[in-house]
């Protein structure tokens, strides 16, 4: 049997190794990915994102047992950082989800953000597609949210779920430009905690003045929730389910939506591709290094030498 | 660009032992070893930690013991692993070991024992030298 076909009958170390190379970027998990690209599109997406520590892990555990309760199949893909040191990364959201592995139902992988060159968003975005061909019925990838990076990857997702804890205050100013405007559900995680009703009411008035936002027809709720006491749990997949429907109820809409979601996977392929191609050459042939040099060295100017790398690298060239 | 596999790693403990101090540093070790290291936290079941270093693709468990019960938790992980197929995945242990129980420990299939105060360049070192990334 092929990787695909191992893929598609949900073959466990299938999935793990075929991650594990589109992670690594063998160039053979490439082909497998075309295989399996006809299998995709059927699994439900959501992307969950937030500061550290505001229970992320613990709102997917326990979105899982309840999507588990409902008899759906579930695949999880926590993303925390890499070390920009060591390259490294520790990997432990699985600490707060272990009680489902052995669920045959439920399959977790953990994945780093691999640093500039690692093309998380790509990697992650092609994980997806591998776990919706195993045959999953909900993906959910959660990822830190503090660059641009884990926001392209949460919006590649079919809802977005952005979490927040009370007392962030000014911090929630800062997020505003980025991270709240590709929310479409909003979690006050640790609600019991004091300040929680500011912070509804700080994120109700940036919604309700972004009216654009809610135009078409979706306005972004509002949760308050106890992840870890199990609080607010079925609300949320109940929004979820809501949008869901919203996104499906009409045919404009809904392929709206499909187009905005290929136009953004395939610019971040081809960003992906160019990159790893023009960059692995020349770091290979070592011109990189020599170019970094006299940079450095102020002998030519960082604009002079891209234009140069890129048009000799790329046929069309710079203008 | 760096284009190698990385070696990634399960650090796990086994059974009722609460105490995650060693586990975790070596954890933090790795990583600052460039390893990328999943933590699966405490009071995992030999199943449990074979099924997640299943989904992980780890190509080493770091098992960690200090409650006694390694004479049975660390042979089960490696018996689980042959019967899921993955026995490729080498499989070693840290921790309070009574000097005795070691080669039985290795002979059971576990691949090194650490014990308390080995330098932790040395069981770097250890996993650079005896554990490649699998292609």
């Amino acid at each position: 049997m092929g990787i695909a076909e191992r893929v598609t009958s949900g073959d466990i170390r299938a999935v793990a190794r075929l991650i594990r190379d589109i992670d690594d970027k063998v160039p053979g998990a490439r082909e497998v990915l075309k295989d399996l690209y006809p299998s995709t599109g059927r699994a439900y997406v959501v992307g969950i994102t937030g500061a550290p520590g505001v229970g992320k892990s613990t709102l997917v555990d326990q979105m899982v047992t309840h999507l588990r309760k409902a008899g759906k199949t579930v695949g999880v893909l926590a993303v925390d950082p890499t070390s920009p040191f060591s390259g490294g990364a520790i990997l432990g959201d699985r600490v707060r989800m272990q009680r489902h592995s052995m669920d045959e139902g439920v399959f977790i992988r953990s994945m780093a953000t691999r640093g500039y060159f690692g093309g998380l968003t790509q990697s992650t975005r092609s994980a997806i597609d591998v776990l919706d061909a195993m045959g999953k019925d909900y993906v959910i990838v959660e990822t830190v949210g503090v660059g641009q990076d884990e926001v392209d990857i949460v919006q590649s997702a079919h809802t977005t779920i952005i979490m927040l804890i009370p007392g962030m205050g000014d911090d929630i100013q800062a997020l505003k430009a980025g991270i709240l405007e590709v929310g479409d559900i909003f979690v006050i995680n640790k609600a019991d905690r004091e300040g929680a009703d500011r912070t509804v009411s700080d994120i109700r008035l940036m919604i309700e003045m972004d009216e654009k936002r809610y135009r078409n027809g979706w306005k972004p709720p509002i949760l308050t929730a106890q992840a870890v006491s199990d609080i607010g749990i079925e609300e949320i997949l109940d929004e979820i389910e809501k949008h869901h429907k919203y996104l499906t109820s009409s045919p404009r809409r809904q392929s709206r939506v499909m187009y905005e979601k290929a136009r953004n996977d395939l610019v971040e392929m081809i960003k992906d591709r160019i990159v790893h191609e023009v960059l692995e050459d020349i770091i290979h042939s070592g011109e990189f290094e020599e170019v970094l040099q006299l940079i450095v060295e102020r002998k030519i100017d960082p604009y002079t030498a891209c234009d140069t790398i890129v048009s000799t690298r790329l046929r069309s060239g710079s203008k | 660009m760096d284009q190698k596999r990385k070696i990634r790693v399960l650090v796990a403990k086994p059974g009722l032992d609460g105490h995650d101090r060693g586990a975790r540093i070596i954890a933090r070790t790795y990583r600052d070893a460039g390893f990328e290291v999943v933590y699966s936290g405490l009071h995992q079941t030999p199943e449990e930690v074979v099924q997640a270093a299943i989904q992980e693709d780890v190509d080493m468990i770091g098992l960690s013991s200090l409650a006694g019960a390694h004479m049975y938790l660390f042979p089960r992980v490696v018996e689980l692993l042959k019967e899921k197929g993955a026995d490729d995945i080498v499989v070693c242990g840290g921790g309070i070991f009574p000097e005795e129980d070691i080669p039985k420990l290795k002979e059971a299939g576990i691949k090194e024992i650490f014990t308390p105060g080995t330098p932790l360049r040395e069981v770097v070192k250890w996993v650079e030298d005896n554990v490649k990334p699998r292609s």
